[in-house]
């Protein structure tokens, strides 16, 4: 018995360090990124790898791409914007929507709902062209409110929310209303606080979807001082992408963010993707 | 009696009404949203993909020409390849993914200490930023300097392939970078999945004497095979929206070597602003998404434990 336990002891070990060993390869190019952007261009290629450069060249890398003719603390604001205001919106708009759509009962509710999940279903390919048309119509295109307007609102938050809010029992909003509580104040005191963990996974997921989100900004802006950091980032590789060690510094300045976040909220954010939180 | 009867119907009625209008309220912002970001675009995406227009030309510019941006699909040389890309990326990623992301998840939920930290692990390059990781691979897939290619020479291998500036490689190398980052999301849905199948289930097999392999064939796998039709189906449509990559690293080339569905929507529609056949290109592509849902509604319940 002893020698059992003993023996699935061994395997455990063997195979939780080829395990530890996989998942430090997947970093590793993350991991090169770090180092590379700390080293002179010079160093950049040197094989085999020198994990910690050689001759460091300190932040100045960072200076560089954060300074003056990159201006990578713009695209940052710009995305901070876009990414706070954006998540803050729509989880109101959907946390509303998700109430209306649960705790009152009126007619064509069920018509309304069941044609956000019909919409569901199409690709947003199928949007964006015409969403591009309607955008120059409201004079929202080439501007940042326009990108936070449009990515406000989503089906799939009402969805997410809507299901929290069904599990809300109904008594509790009905003992609330005998009470003489209006709707909203049912909604704000007693049905927004019992989904605060359901919220809490979609503030998270959007915020990084909206972060990292590319293909966005890129239709819908223009101007290089409205761009979002992944816009800017992609712009520097397109015209700088041969300073590696400067294209590295500002990888990880656009990584570094999303990469904390997660750390911080890493139960809310694998939690909400494995319980199938699906991208659009 | 009449005064008395009329005052109860109102009395009757008003909070139904109240009701009505305080219900709509609230799915007002959103269902404003909904009808200008979704509904207007998708009706006039579908009335614009029976159309010519050059963006450029402005309104004027339309000009009604039936199913000819339809017809035209399968004798476009880059809409074929896309197509072909398309399936060859999703015949390829979602398997892959689907078998390393259950063995991974299996040995982390059975098989090893630290599962959250190497959960963690697994999970970072998903949630990395798409244009910095894609760029990092830029760099790294560099033919003649990059350290993948040093690499290879270093063990003796002397024409390296050139990745992503090389006709026959850059799909692969597209394809390797997609399941670098997408193999935490599997992971993670499949341990979740996992924590549902109840631990008396490989307690009685140990008993009987079955090893880690065994249990992993006759109880992981058909346990989580509802698990498994959501992350196919789910990988399926999601693979066909696939962009980001394709868009940063190659723009579909060298030549349309790499060119996915999205990529060249995007590009005969922002590029090129050929507006009418950019639309009857998405609603091809939504063709092929609709039948992948319709697809799960009909096998759905043959793939559920009960």
């Amino acid at each position: 018995m002893k020698h059992n336990g003993k023996k699935i002891y061994l395997h455990k070990t063997v195979l939780t360090i080829g395990l530890l060993f996989v998942g430090f390869t997947m970093l590793t190019p993350l991991l090169w990124m770090i180092s590379t952007s700390f080293k002179p261009e010079t160093e950049v290629f040197e094989f085999p790898i020198r994990w910690i450069p050689q001759h460091s060249v300190g932040w100045a890398n960072y200076k560089e791409v954060w300074g003056e003719t990159y201006r990578f603390g713009m695209y940052y604001l710009n995305s901070i914007k876009v990414t706070v205001l954006s998540t803050i919106l729509q989880i109101l708009i959907s946390a509303l929507g998700a109430y209306g759509f649960t705790k009152i009962r009126w007619k064509g509710r069920d018509f309304v709902f069941l044609l956000y999940l019909a919409t569901m279903m199409i690709p947003p390919q199928v949007m964006i062209i015409s969403r591009f048309v309607v955008m120059r119509e409201l004079k929202l295109y080439n501007t940042l409110h326009g990108i936070i307007i449009m990515t406000m609102f989503s089906t799939y938050g009402v969805f997410l929310l809507r299901q929290a809010m069904m599990g809300i029992p109904d008594s509790l909003c009905e003992s609330a209303k005998m009470d003489g509580a209006s709707h909203f104040t049912i909604f704000s005191r007693i049905c927004l606080p019992l989904i605060t963990p359901s919220i809490a996974t979609l503030a998270v997921l959007k915020f990084v979807w909206t972060w990292n989100d590319y293909q966005t900004p890129l239709i819908f802006l223009n101007d290089r001082s409205l761009f979002t950091i992944q816009l800017g980032m992609k712009q520097f590789a397109t015209e700088s992408g041969s300073i590696y060690s400067l294209v590295m510094a500002a990888a990880v300045s656009a990584t570094l963010p999303l990469i904390l976040i997660f750390l911080l909220g890493q139960r809310y954010i694998i939690e909400g993707i494995a319980s199938g939180a699906v991208k659009e | 009696m009449k005064r008395a009867a009329r005052q109860q119907a109102a009395i009757f009625q008003k909070p139904a009404v109240k009701e009505q209008v305080t219900g709509f309220l609230f799915i007002l912002p959103g269902f404003v949203g909904f009808i200008a970001f979704i509904l207007i675009p998708v009706a006039m995406s579908l009335g614009l993909s029976f159309t010519e227009w050059n963006f450029l030309k402005g309104w004027d510019g339309i000009h009604f020409n039936g199913l000819k941006n339809y017809m035209k699909l399968f004798s476009d040389s880059w809409f074929t390849r896309s197509l072909v890309n398309n399936l060859l990326y999703t015949g390829v990623t979602i398997p892959v993914l689907l078998i390393l992301g259950l063995i991974t998840a299996e040995i982390i939920n059975h098989h090893c200490y630290m599962g959250n930290l190497i959960r963690v692990l697994i999970f970072i390059p998903y949630i990395a930023s798409i244009v910095a990781v894609c760029t990092v691979w830029q760099v790294m897939l560099q033919p003649s300097y990059g350290p993948v290619n040093q690499f290879l020479m270093s063990i003796g291998i002397e024409n390296p392939p050139r990745w992503l500036v090389d006709q026959k490689w850059a799909i692969w190398a597209i394809i390797f970078i997609n399941v670098w980052t997408q193999l935490g999301y599997y992971v993670a849905v499949y341990m979740s999945g996992l924590r549902n199948v109840s631990k008396d289930l490989y307690e009685a097999a140990q008993i009987d004497g079955a090893g880690g392999v065994q249990q992993f064939w006759y109880i992981t796998i058909p346990m989580v095979k509802p698990t498994t039709f959501f992350l196919a189906t789910m990988g399926i449509i999601s693979s066909f929206k696939v962009f980001d990559v394709v868009s940063v690293l190659t723009q579909g080339g060298p030549g349309n070597s790499t060119s996915v569905m999205a990529y060249y929507i995007y590009k005969t529609a922002f590029q090129e602003f050929k507006m009418g056949y950019a639309c009857a290109l998405a609603w091809a592509l939504f063709i092929i998404i609709f039948l992948v849902t319709v697809f799960q509604w009909k096998f759905q319940s043959s793939f559920s434990n009960e």
